[in-house]
């Protein structure tokens, strides 16, 4: 792993939207201060969180915990800006981003954040491989990319490896498993060096053991490489690996 | 990258995209094919047409004619002789051609042109739409015997006209013979006591010349006995579809050839006209495959036209003439020589026209056709690019998980347009790829296809006998090729413009909800 996180420092570029990644010691990693957001069913305004405030430490494991429909998803979107707040704001590393414009908010999203979803969201067209190097794919042209196609293809497998999939590079998602689907996914969020990982509900649409490999992957890179994660989960049992649990009752943290 | 990645990925997996490229590919197959045809219809016309009238005609303005053309000549010589290849006079005159075919008259309205025979083949490609050998090298209005029993304008191989094999001396030999048994069942018929006899002999179409020359006054008794067997009268070349017709198998046959005797009736000079008539031998056929000449001209000597119309002055010799028409030096502007002509020759008394001029109607037409079907064919492809918005319609509501994905990802709105934008134009681009292969390839086998077609169909598609062309003309000009494939890869890229600014616009978390 450590060879790995080795090689993506010294191929993957810097991210144009320059977050000053010093260490902030006691300063949060990412702070959300009064977020509100409402969501609009024709006439009504259904108020989702209704003054969220929550600061995670770098290198923080974070789980947020609550019913369904509490406003755990929406808060991880406008965590990572692909959502913003009506009320309230939003800071990663000193620097407030729910305000920023939206290609500065695509490129935080590419570059510093990674994301893994519920439902794996793997592009169907593409091999597992392909999947992993989505991001930087997006984050390179044509000629920087093709130039170093090599070094990012050994990185992505070596990532793919890591998770346990060196044997589905060409596989396309629907030929694997739930399972192997989300570990595809965590893979993709890993490939930008990211320094914030979101992960949506990530063990919610696998069995017990799948889910626990899930948790044991994350829980290692949390350890390993000091990644910051924030997890949302509604399973208590899941929420009990994070380092610190946050519980979010009617868009208050309670 | 990912942009690229994806386009091709949709290429080869949205099987539906195919019915958009198809569209593409036969709107641009089409109007590469029908380009062409015209194009090729188009050349071959303005051909025969700058084969047949000459880049510049300079006419009277009036029937009489202009006197003294040698005078003429030198004048426009000294104004525009830089320019001036070569000049010939010409007389025209409105006639009526008669002929006697199986015991009947045929009369035809005509055009009957006095040309030189010597200079005439300097301004046009007359010589070369005749169908004596010898002619075309050397046109002379003296009879001859070897026509051509093949149309020698024929890129393939034709049926033969086999009527044509005695035209010439051996027809008039064997008209001749067969008057003379006509004259000598007359006499006998005459000799014989009235009731014994009832045949009644036709007309006779070899009826001695009469002395029509006023100014020849030459005694009636030295008048040589005109023996129709061994001599000609004067010469006449007239247009091929006067004469020939088609049975239903298609064999062509012939009312008169060569050899035989046709009657001209035309308006004198001066006025009031008056109608003289006289006896020509048709010494050649003329066909341009241009139905309205073919059917309309007659060529005779101008010097003969001129001495039967009067048109020649008693006391000085000097004719006077119609027209007289110019070739230019390759390159001329004929435009600019027109209007030196015209600034230098009063206007009420003389007309210059280019040959463009004389036709323009018809140029214009065939023009205004090109267009109008250019624009009807467009719309095949417009109604290919209509598919095209309908399918990536449906392409961008079925994928707006994978959108919400790669905006989750970091994709820009922009980049998720130009994903779809790059698929319209893939789209765009393979269609019109293969569709400017498949009308090139079409094209270039058109005349196997209509061969084939014909032969399915059980009669021919491209009748030579309709348009006077054995096979079809096509000419493909390389700009108009990529006008059309532009054009294709413009209403591509358009049609796909409204789904892709959809796409962009797609909330990211909206799209990752999508069910």
């Amino acid at each position: 792993m450590s060879e790995v996180a080795t090689q993506l420092s010294s191929v993957v570029a810097p991210a144009t939207f320059v977050v000053p990644r010093h260490s902030v010691g006691e300063s949060p990693q990412l702070l959300a201060t009064k977020l509100k957001k409402n969501y609009r069913k024709g006439p009504v305004e259904v108020p989702v969180l209704r003054g969220v405030s929550l600061a995670v430490r770098q290198g923080e494991f974070l789980a947020v915990v609550g019913q369904s429909g509490c406003g755990k998803t929406t808060l991880l979107h406008l965590l990572g800006t692909l959502d913003v707040p009506d009320q309230g704001e939003i800071q990663f590393e000193g620097r407030r981003i729910d305000n920023i414009s939206s290609a500065a908010r695509d490129a935080l999203r590419n570059r510093c954040f990674g994301m893994i979803f519920q439902f794996y969201h793997l592009l169907p067209e593409m091999t597992t491989l392909e999947n992993v190097l989505a991001p930087l794919m997006i984050m390179h042209g044509v000629c920087s990319y093709w130039r170093q196609r090599r070094q990012f293809q050994s990185l992505a497998t070596e990532l793919l490896a890591m998770v346990g999939l060196e044997h589905r590079l060409k596989h396309r998602p629907r030929e694997l498993s739930g399972g192997e689907m989300q570990r595809a996914a965590i893979a993709r969020s890993l490939i930008a060096r990211p320094s914030l990982l979101l992960a949506d509900e990530p063990t919610g649409n696998l069995d017990q053991e799948s889910g626990r490999e899930i948790i044991k992957i994350l829980r290692g890179l949390n350890e390993q490489r000091r990644l910051t994660i924030v997890m949302v989960t509604h399973d208590p049992a899941i929420a009990a690996s994070a380092d610190r649990t946050v519980r979010l009752v009617d868009g208050r943290v309670a | 990258m990912y942009k690229l990645v994806l386009c091709w990925r949709y290429l080869c997996t949205r099987y539906i995209a195919f019915a958009s490229i198809i569209s593409v590919m036969l709107g641009v197959a089409t109007m590469i094919i029908v380009n062409s045809v015209m194009a090729g219809f188009s050349n071959e016309m303005q051909g025969r047409i700058r084969g047949i009238i000459c880049d510049v005609v300079f006419e009277s303005g009036t029937l009489e004619g202009m006197r003294d053309p040698d005078s003429h000549m030198e004048q426009i010589k000294k104004i525009a002789g830089d320019e001036i290849d070569g000049m010939t006079p010409i007389c025209v005159v409105p006639a009526m051609l008669s002929y006697q075919w199986r015991g009947t008259w045929v009369t035809n309205q005509v055009q009957v042109i006095g040309i030189d025979e010597k200079t005439q083949g300097r301004v046009s490609d007359f010589a070369k739409y005749l169908q004596h050998p010898a002619n075309r090298q050397e046109m002379t209005f003296d009879l001859k015997d070897g026509y051509d029993i093949y149309d020698h304008l024929a890129e393939g191989p034709t049926r033969e006209r086999e009527e044509m094999r005695r035209a010439g001396w051996e027809n008039r030999r064997r008209m001749a013979q067969e008057l003379a048994l006509q004259v000598k069942a007359l006499k006998e018929a005459t000799a014989a006591p009235p009731g014994m006899s009832t045949t009644v002999p036709p007309p006779e179409p070899f009826a001695q010349r009469p002395p029509t020359d006023p100014f020849r006054r030459q005694p009636v008794e030295q008048v040589k006995q005109f023996d129709p067997a061994k001599e000609q009268n004067t010469g006449v070349v007239i247009g091929i579809a006067m004469s020939k017709f088609s049975k239903a198998d298609g064999e062509e046959h012939f009312r008169v050839l060569p050899g035989e005797d046709v009657q001209l009736t035309f308006p004198t000079a001066g006025a009031p006209p008056k109608a003289v008539s006289d006896k020509f031998t048709i010494v050649d056929f003329y066909e341009s495959k241009m139905l309205e000449y073919d059917s309309m001209f007659v060529f005779m000597p101008i010097k003969e036209l001129q001495r039967l119309r009067g048109m020649i002055d008693p006391s000085t010799g000097v004719g006077y003439v119609n027209a007289i028409e110019i070739k230019l030096r390759p390159g001329a502007d004929g435009n600019a020589v027109r209007d030196k002509l015209k600034a230098a020759f009063p206007a009420g008394f003389y007309r210059v026209e280019t040959w463009r001029d004389k036709q323009g109607a018809l140029l214009a037409a065939v023009q205004m056709e090109t267009t109008i079907l250019n624009i009807l064919l467009f719309f095949i492809i417009a109604v290919a690019g209509f598919g095209i918005l309908a399918i990536f319609y449906m392409i961008v509501v079925e994928k707006t998980r994978d959108i919400g994905i790669l905006k989750s990802l970091g994709a820009s709105g922009r980049g998720v347009m130009g994903i779809f934008l790059t698929y319209g134009l893939s789209l765009g681009l393979v269609g019109s790829g293969v569709g400017l292969v498949l009308g090139l390839t079409f094209v270039h086998y058109i005349n196997p296809i209509a061969d084939g077609l014909g032969w399915l169909m059980g009669r021919p598609l491209f009748n030579p006998e309709i348009y006077y062309l054995y096979r079809i003309p096509t000419i493909v000009f390389p700009e108009t090729a990529a006008w059309i494939v532009a054009g294709a890869l413009c209403i591509a890229m358009l049609a796909s413009v409204l789904p892709a600014f959809r796409a962009a616009r797609l909330h990211p978390v909206e799209a990752l909800r999508y069910e």
